[in-house]
């Protein structure tokens, strides 16, 4: 189990360390510090082993994050705690940064008596930590003795998640589901690998204990459905735009909340569950099959001699004309003897930032079946440096209302029997945002 | 040098490296520097021409990101244009540049070389050093091509100024040592020399850098350097320090001059001339003189730079190993160091001790001090000086004060330092050795050895007590009580029980008369470490427990008992196994005189130079050993490995290999080297008792090792106990020369012969004997080749063929005489005459 946490700074700094085991000494932090944060070589890898001690890092802007072990623990558990960690940060004090932490640290240090425990994780859900961890200071008047005792049947109870009687005057409830999209492509236009990871977030302002069902278009849900005979209309779907008509989608793999119930959805692939409160992170899943590809990059790279080079570099946005796709940025790297460049563009801004070593190609928007244009020609410097460039690829970011995945949400039905609210009361909204991820194509 | 003055201050460079060192993270660091190799790449290739000091800021700025760690491939061009600017600081940027990132390309090594040229012949001082610190720095074999012949020149001339003078023998010395074969003196070689009377005091210590360095190469040339250097030297020690002005330091005059000095004349024999050798002798007596003086600074550099003189002056002193008073001076002075509170001066004055102790004039006067060394080697801190103190024990160490130090450093290996205790085990041992008067005490000291430091007492140690009890007929008796008594110890170290076994097993008789040590006892105290100890020992214990049987039949019973039981008879190790069952099957099946036979006492150990000798020379590094005497103590602990553990089961394993071809076939341990020789012999004989019915056994003596190899060539024959010798080097080499040792392989060649017909059969410096034979049905014919692998002719060769008596008829010789001549073209004489003798035998 986890031996103990440190958090540094950018310098190596530590500002938060908390220790759970006698068998991590004062000196464990100052050799990942040595070992890792001021290595001399870059340590990509995220975990590293210094004398038999395992140190898990994660890093958020300048902020290390380093879980500490002697024992051989599940890596993957460590690190799910860790960005639950952060999350759990987030949401207490907003964006994580040395001041933030500096003026936090109290906080923190009670935060991670609560959801680490010798070493165990315990419940990490920020709708009940905020129950009994708050930060407007000390309330010990306010709080009866009653409500202490129900803090402690709760969370140590069945449904930790979650609260009993809460009452809002509007149900509401918030669906977004945000995916981002994987491409490496050759420069004939070849996908070589193209992935989505997606997550469905949800917001969700319900009163009492209700009883949600989420659909989407699963293609064993359809396809079984489509055996039986019974096609349940739900009149919730299609609320998203995506430009495909495909019916289904082949869900790779994926995980769920806590709340959800595991067994139902093993023996009937149906996702029904107790939301907590306020936003959490229902699912997340991957797919890899008919990915709708929302941008084509077209490269053309020519040199000219030993000082010149130009590139031409078109871009097509793939999707419905009536979506308009925003903050598009397209990086072109340059050579790393690049002596001066001038760039010719139809649309949006380009630029060449030395400091990155590439062209930086803007657009603030762009409608659906278009197409733009840049060239640029690089002069270079020539050097005694045998080394060919290695070109690398041109990336690119973006962001688009619709599922790359394909995915749309079919319905989501709110049961609350106790209390006299029903299903059409509820406000839902649905939102799908697709987003780079690592967006290549080679030149 | 001069100054930078203000309006050189490069602004921009200065900015530049505060922005870097004020980077949050490495990734803000590499795009601020991304940035700059941009803005510098753009104005590189900007055609408007840079000025001299924008170039040097660039360049600067460069160098500062290559000293970061990251790549640079231009600026190289910018850089050489700067060397031929006439502003210093220009100037010198592009040499730091090229000195740091010069790479062996072409064309900028010819502009570079250009630049350096114009430099040299240039009549600027600064300017020409820089130049020749640049050569210096880069010293690629290029620079030593294009420089060599032009430096000489510079260092010699009469109008260079002193400082050039400098670095130019720097340079020289540089390059010499990276590429010797291109610095040729020749003609400046008395002229080079002759600057050690230069005026200069910088110029001399430059020179003689140089001067020690070439004359290690070509002693002969530099020759006329002895008396130079002796009278410059006598010049510095009999000035007063305020002679020397700015070579005075903390009131030592040229301290490094001197040392330098000093360890040139190390290079060299005494000078041979009287009055040089009179001078250098007043010198180093002056030197020593100074040592009593009481100091004049308390400033630990003064003392620093003193001793220094000194502790190079004892060094020539030993080096040149002839003046007993100056011997036994430096003696006394080093006994004074050997109490000081330095340790650094402690430790020094004990190594210095060491090389003193060899010396035959200074030998008693080192011991003199015995007493302060064993203090040293129980009260220092430093492990370093402990290490030197006990090495310095074993340089002192005589007969007369053998068994004092011996019995000291062995009371220290209690608690020395792990990392020295196998030197200090392997020096106790050789030691006792040595200077053992009386093996009795020579025993009880390595049985001491073994129980205090077991551990570190490696194999060698014990197959050497063992031998030496084996070849001294007085110690056995004692040697068996003694391991006896310390096998009682409830925990004993394996190493213990190894020659514990071994000697119980050869001379347990000798104590058995003794109740409390009757054979029984011997054999359950031995029984009782059996299961603590690793498989080898364990096969030696059954080897001993096979003796025992010999040696006391009482113990038959209860030892068959042993071999018989699981743990043995189906042991998982084959070893193990194999020994019990043939150990079993021997005590029962053959009778008590083949027994005897078979264990008969282990035959003494030829002399030779201890092995453990060797092992220390291993240890001490290569740099104290040559490679032969490395080699030497391979092969020997190789022979030794066979002659100690294999010894004692030599006779008992024979008995199996006969009849059971089995992979441990070299155990037979047949070697042509006398050490078991016997043992084969009386294995021979008893093959012949144990395998055949019919009686007529030849007699033991007469078959040496090859008749016993026939034997076993083809076992179906050896019933006729045919036995064919004539082939033993000392029948076959001419009388007027000393049959060479066999080689090494020899015994390996011996040994292939229990599962083939035909190879070589011994081979020496001098002669081959190959052998090859058939055999079908009643009928046998074996040819022997005699070949002469010297350049010589042999003389009077004859080779005898003893057979027994009814076989006489049988046997029909058929002689061939050839001559082979092989590789005619090598410059060694290789002609090799071949002979085959070849006895066709029937009957």
């Amino acid at each position: 189990m986890i031996g103990g946490l440190f958090i540094y700074n950018h310098k190596g700094e530590v500002l938060i360390s908390r220790v759970y085991r006698d068998d991590i000494g004062r000196n464990a932090v100052d050799a990942f510090r040595v070992n890792v944060i001021h290595a001399r070589q870059q340590v990509r890898s995220p975990v590293t082993n210094i004398a038999r001690t395992s140190f898990f890092h994660v890093k958020r802007s300048n902020i290390w994050l380093a879980a500490v072990t002697k024992q051989n623990v599940n890596a993957a558990m460590v690190f799910e705690f860790l960005y639950k960690m952060c999350d759990v940060m987030t949401a207490y004090f907003g964006k994580i940064s040395e001041e933030n932490i500096k003026n936090n640290f109290v906080l923190i240090y009670e935060l991670l008596d609560e959801i680490l425990d010798f070493g165990y994780p315990q419940n990490s859900e920020t709708g009940a930590l905020k129950t009994f961890i708050t930060q407007q200071g000390i309330k010990g008047q306010s709080q009866t003795k009653e409500e202490q005792s129900q803090i402690t049947s709760q969370v140590t109870g069945q449904i930790g998640w979650r609260r009993e009687g809460i009452k809002y005057r509007r149900n509401e409830l918030f669906l977004d589901v945000l995916e981002s999209v994987n491409l490496l492509m050759s420069p004939q236009g070849q996908v070589l690998s193209a992935h989505v990871s997606g997550r469905v977030v949800m917001k969700s302002y319900l009163s009492g204990m209700p009883e949600c069902k989420f659909g989407m278009n699963d293609k064993i849900v359809i396809d079984k459905q489509g055996k039986g005979g019974t096609t349940e209309d739900t009149g919730k779907s299609d609320l998203g735009g995506g430009s495909s008509g495909k019916q289904s989608i082949a869900i790779d793999d994926c995980t769920f909340h806590q709340c959800v119930r595991l067994s139902k959805f093993d023996s009937e692939r149906s996702i029904s569950f107790i939301p907590p409160d306020g936003e959490y992170e229902l699912m997340r899943y991957r797919t890899t099959k008919d990915i709708i590809l929302p941008f084509r990059v077209i490269p053309l790279v020519r040199e000219v001699g030993r000082t010149k080079l130009e590139v031409k570099v078109v871009i097509k946005s793939n999707f419905k004309p009536s979506l308009l796709a925003q903050k598009i940025e397209v990086r072109i790297p340059t050579p790393l003897n690049t002596s001066g460049v001038q760039v010719i563009c139809m649309k949006g801004k380009a630029k060449y930032k030395a400091s990155e070593n590439a062209i930086v190609w803007k657009i603030k928007r762009m409608a659906g079946m278009k197409e733009s244009q840049i060239s640029a020609e690089i002069e270079l410097l020539p050097t005694n440096d045998k080394k060919k460039w290695a070109r690398p690829p041109i990336s690119m970011n973006f962001e688009v209302p619709f599922a790359p995945s394909g995915l749309k949400v079919r319905y989501l039905k709110v049961f609350e029997s106790k209390l006299n609210y029903s299903d059409h009361d509820v406000i839902k909204w649905v939102r799908y945002i697709g987003r780079s991820g690592i967006y290549e194509t080679r030149c | 040098m001069p100054a930078v003055s203000k309006g050189d201050g490069m602004r921009g460079l200065a900015v530049f490296i505060s922005d870097i060192r004020n980077c949050k993270s490495k990734e803000a660091e590499i795009k601020r520097i991304n940035k700059e190799l941009a803005n510098i790449r753009s104005k590189f290739k900007g055609d408007k021409a840079l000025d001299g000091y924008s170039k040097k800021k660039y360049v600067c700025k460069l160098l500062f990101i290559f000293l970061l760690g990251h790549d640079i491939d231009f600026g190289h061009m910018e850089a050489v244009n700067l060397l031929s600017s006439n502003k210093y600081t220009e100037k010198q940027i592009g040499y730091l540049f090229i000195s740091v990132l010069v790479n062996s390309n072409s064309e900028l090594i010819r502009l570079i070389n250009n630049a350096i040229k114009n430099d040299l012949s240039s009549r600027n001082p600064t300017f020409m050093c820089l130049a020749l610190h640049c050569i210096a720095n880069v010293g690629s074999r290029e620079m030593a091509e294009a420089f060599a012949s032009e430096i000489p020149r510079i260092l010699v001339a009469g109008d260079t100024m002193d400082s050039v003078k400098q670095s130019a023998a720097l340079c020289l010395l540089r390059l010499y040592k990276t590429s010797p074969d291109l610095v040729l003196m020749g003609e400046w070689t008395s002229r080079v020399v002759h600057l050690l009377n230069d005026q200069h005091m910088g110029v001399v210590t430059a020179a003689i850098s140089l001067i020690t360095c070439l004359s290690q190469k070509n002693p002969d040339e530099f020759k006329t350097c002895v008396s130079l250097a002796v009278s410059r030297l006598s010049r510095i020690v009999s000035s007063a320090s305020t002679d020397l002005q700015d070579y005075t330091y903390y009131f030592v005059p040229a301290p490094w001059l001197s040392c330098k000095l000093l360890r040139l004349l190390q290079c060299y024999p005494p000078p041979e001339d009287g009055a040089v050798k009179g001078r250098l002798v007043e010198c180093l007596e002056t030197i020593l003189n100074k040592a009593q003086e009481p100091p004049k600074s308390k400033k630990v550099q003064h003392s620093n730079a003193k001793n220094a003189i000194l502790f190079e002056a004892i060094s020539l002193i030993i080096h040149y190993d002839s003046e007993p008073n100056l011997l036994v001076r430096a003696c006394n002075q080093l006994g004074q160091f050997l109490q000081h509170r330095e340790t650094n001066l402690r430790y020094l004055a004990l190594e210095s001790m060491c090389t003193l102790a060899s010396s035959e004039f200074s030998h008693e006067a080192v011991k003199t001090h015995i007493e302060t060394v064993i203090n040293a080697l129980k009260t220092e801190r430093d492990v370093s000086v402990r290490q030197r103190a006990a090495d310095l024990l074993y340089a002192m160490c005589d007969r007369s004060n053998a068994k004092q130090i011996v019995a000291e450093m062995l009371s220290y290996l209690e608690t020395a330092d792990y990392s020295i205790r196998e030197e200090m085990v392997l020096k106790v041992a050789i030691l006792a050795e040595k200077y053992a008067v009386d093996y009795s005490w020579y025993v009880d000291t390595i049985l001491n050895l073994i129980r205090i430091a077991g551990d570190y007492v490696s194999e060698e140690v014990w197959y050497r007590v063992i031998q030496i009890v084996i070849n001294r007929d007085d110690v056995q008796g004692y040697a068996a009580k003694t391991v006896f008594e310390a096998l009682q110890a409830p925990a004993c170290h394996e190493n213990m029980v190894k020659v514990g076994g071994y000697i119980l097993g050869e001379f347990g008789n000798l104590i058995a008369g003794d109740p409390r040590s009757s054979p029984l006892v011997q054999f359950n105290l031995l029984h009782s470490k059996f299961h603590l100890c690793s498989v080898p020992t364990r096969a030696l214990l059954l080897s001993a427990y096979i003796k025992f049987i010999n040696l006391f039949p009482e113990t038959k019973a209860t030892i068959q008992e042993v071999l018989r039981c699981d743990s043995q008879i189906r042991n998982s190790d084959v070893e193990l196994q194999q020994r019990a069952v043939e150990y079993l099957k021997l005590s029962s099946i053959a009778s008590t005189d083949v027994l005897a036979t078979v264990l008969e006492e282990m035959p003494p150990f030829p002399e030779r130079e201890s092995s453990i000798l060797a092992k220390l020379k291993k240890k001490k590094g290569p740099g104290t050993v040559s490679v032969t005497d490395l080699e030497d103590s391979k092969r020997e602990g190789g022979e030794l490995n066979g002659g100690g553990e294999r010894g004692p089961d030599t006779a008992a394993m024979a008995a199996s290999n006969a009849s059971t071809p089995s992979p441990s076939a070299d155990l037979l341990g047949i070697r042509s080297a006398a050490p078991v020789g016997a043992a084969p012999a009386s294995a021979g004989s008893l093959l012949v008792d144990v395998f055949s019915e019919a009686g007529p056994a030849a007699p033991s003596a007469a078959v040496n090792d090859d008749g016993f190899l026939r034997d076993l060539e083809q076992p179906t024959e050896t019933c006729d106990s045919l036995l064919v010798e004539g082939s033993g080097d000392s029948d076959s080499a001419p009388p007027s020369e000393d049959p060479a040792p066999p080689l090494p392989e020899a015994d390996e060649l011996l040994n292939k012969f229990v599962c083939k017909n035909n190879g070589v059969l011994f081979e020496n410096q001098l002669l081959q004997i190959g052998i090859k034979s058939e055999y079908r049905q009643n009928l046998g014919r074996m040819y022997l080749f005699y070949g002469n692998k010297t350049s010589v002719q042999f003389a009077s060769f004859t080779t005898t063929v003893s057979y027994p008596g009814e076989l006489q008829s049988h046997i029909l010789f058929v002689q061939s005489c050839s001559c082979m001549f092989r590789n005619q073209y090598t410059s060694e004489n290789w002609d090799t005459a071949c002979y085959s003798t070849s006895p066709i035998f029937a009957h």
